[in-house]
């Protein structure tokens, strides 16, 4: 069995700035990532994109990746892509399968650098073929290069659906309309916010503002105060209809709809090891319960990235980093000389996250965002609607109940789509906040993984 | 519903899955999810529950919206299989049946 002594799951900015600092210290490092290349979500397959006309239009932030890219590769770091982690035991065993088969992994430390998903937010027909994420649709442009085919409708909100917009139109794309679902009101109670983040990241938001304007001039519509979202079709998308801020219904015709309410951190993994969270109201997200170097309430396993909490790549990097740091103190092998590591990364963290209060209140998502009508599919693996969880949820049961009574979150996505609503139907119905609901807990395996699989594993362990 | 940005150079990266019996055209290194959204029937899986069409939705792993049969195997992410020369893949429709494959 592999022993390192640092196990790093996930190879974006927090995964791989986290193996640098370790590896050059002299820990064996292991990072696995389902990924075939390094990058995690925003650098995305920027090895082959750097110094094309892709990776241009795909912008500075993008192609700044490529330099922390090169120094995981060269750092010494055992990397193992197109592999994925199914099982962490409390005692930090654990279990990938890769092109090499199933493996068990002994490491002394684990860091979950897992990142965000988007946030699942059900509407009525959003089970549709042709209806996807706007992450989805980046991922296709940032390999292989592909675009919608005709102009595209994109609804939601959130800096991933203006960045997506602006870099789509760049490669030659376009936006047939946007369907802005943000709510209007808090803009007004964001002002004192914004004047603190213009003082500290100015040219951070003048970029987002940049973005807004953009798309506000290519866009063939943009249309603000959405509610009533509705994807229209049988076997695929065939229109959208939706309400306007001053109550008219409009409908328009497409065969594809990208949608986007924000990201929320990639909880699983940490919540399979029973790591503590806590709702985070100002994200509208669960949150890992974390010490200001990422450590986890269970000994062993730090979190760092976005899976720690919405803060962006900036911010990854410098997470990534403290917890490599802790990890070195921890084990005693702190190398001389890098007293003046930690208050630099400190620096550098505050910079990076000091525009996100600022920018969670404006993309604050919509009130109901996980509180869907009655006819909307909850629960996508199962195809359960609202309506079906109805009976259940009137005799005050919990998310785990719940589960059991209705096959809600027991599908093959092991509730990665239902939970949020589970919850928020459940703290809806009980008059309860989001933080009192404890959402499903989740069981291994994380990922898919074959019997054979699990299989080879007894053999691996039996003496020769 | 996608089309691709630049068109390879001729055969140099491409290679050609069977999908459901029909040859299809592929870029060395992309998903099967990614080249099923070129296609004109751009849905991969018909559901166990009430044999709605799906059809890939997050991209990156999280919504298991994208099973398909891959050579044989069921309940396979598309998004998250690469494509090889010759390979078979299969809209899964309805529940998965168990197939022996290791
Ligand atoms: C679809 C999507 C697109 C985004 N695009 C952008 C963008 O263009 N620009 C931007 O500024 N921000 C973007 N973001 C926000 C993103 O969260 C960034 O802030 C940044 O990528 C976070 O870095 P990270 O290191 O925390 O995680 P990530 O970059 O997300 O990296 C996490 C890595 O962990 C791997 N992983 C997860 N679970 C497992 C497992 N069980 N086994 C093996 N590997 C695993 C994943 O494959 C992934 O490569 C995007 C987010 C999403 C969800
Ligand atoms: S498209 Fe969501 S898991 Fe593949």
């Amino acid at each position: 069995m592999l022993k390192p002594d640092l196990l790093i799951v996930g190879a974006g900015p927090a995964g791989m700035s986290a193996a640098v600092v370790a590896a050059r210290a002299g820990l064996s490092v292991m990072v696995v990532d389902e990924q075939p290349t390094p990058g995690g979500q925003i650098w995305r397959g920027i090895e082959a994109n750097a110094g094309t006309a892709r990776g241009r239009a795909l912008g500075a932030p993008y192609l700044s990746g490529l330099a922390t890219v090169r120094a995981f590769r060269e750092s010494g770091a055992v990397y193992w892509p197109s592999t994925r982690v199914w099982q962490i035991e409390p005692t930090l065993r654990t279990y990938v399968t890769g092109p090499d088969g199933t493996l068990m992994i002994q490491p002394s430390a684990i860091l979950i650098a897992t990142g965000a998903q988007e946030r699942p937010a059900p509407f009525r027909g959003w089970t549709l073929p042709g209806v996807m994420t706007v992450g989805a649709a980046q991922i296709l442009l940032k390999a292989p290069g592909t675009v919608p085919a005709a102009p595209v409708w994109i609804a939601g909100c959130g800096p991933l659906a203006l960045l997506y917009a602006h870099q789509l139109v760049r490669l030659g794309g376009a936006v047939a309309g946007f369907l802005d679902t943000r709510m209007p009101a808090p803009l007004a109670g964001a002002a004192r916010l914004a004047a603190g983040a213009v003082l500290r990241s100015g040219r951070e938001l003048a970029k987002g503002a940049y973005w807004y304007a953009d798309l506000h001039r290519r866009a063939g519509r943009y249309v603000r105060g959405v509610v009533d979202l509705q994807a229209l079709g049988t076997d695929r998308v065939e229109g959208v209809r939706y309400r306007t801020a001053d109550g008219r219904v409009e409908e328009v015709e497409t065969s594809l709809l990208l949608i986007h309410e924000g990201v929320v951190p990639e909880l699983h993994t940490a919540r399979s090891l029973g790591c503590q969270t806590r709702w985070h109201a100002g994200q509208a997200a669960y949150v890992p319960v974390l010490n200001e170097w990422g450590e986890s309430s269970v000994p062993g396993i730090l979190v760092a990235g976005d899976a720690a909490g919405i803060g962006g790549a900036e911010a990854a990097i410098q997470r990534g980093r403290l917890a490599a740091l802790r990890i070195l103190s921890r084990l005693g092998r702190l190398p001389a000389g890098q007293e003046g590591a930690e208050a630099a990364c400190r620096k550098a963290l505050a910079r990076a996250l000091a525009p996100r209060a600022f920018l969670d209140r404006i993309f604050m998502p919509r009130e109901n965002v996980f509180l869907p009508d009655d006819d909307t599919i909850v629960c996508r693996c199962e195809e359960l609607r609202v309506r079906d969880l109805r009976g259940a949820l009137s005799c005050s049961v919990g998310a785990n109940q719940l589960k059991a009574f209705t096959r809600a979150g027991m599908g093959p996505c092991q509730g990665r789509q239902c939970a949020y609503t589970v919850a928020s139907l459940i703290a809806n119905v009980e008059a309860r906040p989001m933080g009192d609901v404890e959402p499903f807990r989740v069981r291994p395996p994380l990922k898919p993984v074959r019997l054979c699989d699990v299989a080879s594993l007894a053999e691996e362990a039996a003496p020769p | 519903m996608f089309r691709l940005l630049e068109q390879g150079r001729s055969g140099e990266d491409a290679v050609t899955i069977d999908l459901d019996g029909q040859p299809v055209r592929a870029r060395a290194g992309e998903t099967v999810a990614s080249v099923l959204m070129r296609e004109a029937e751009a849905w991969c899986r018909a559901t166990p529950v009430s044999q709605a069409r799906r059809a890939p939705y997050c991209m990156m792993g999280v919504c298991f919206d994208c099973l398909m049969l891959v050579e044989g195997e069921g309940l396979l992410r598309a998004c998250q299989t690469y494509v090889r020369d010759g390979m078979k893949i299969r809209r899964q429709i309805g529940a998965r049946h168990v197939v022996p494959s290791c």
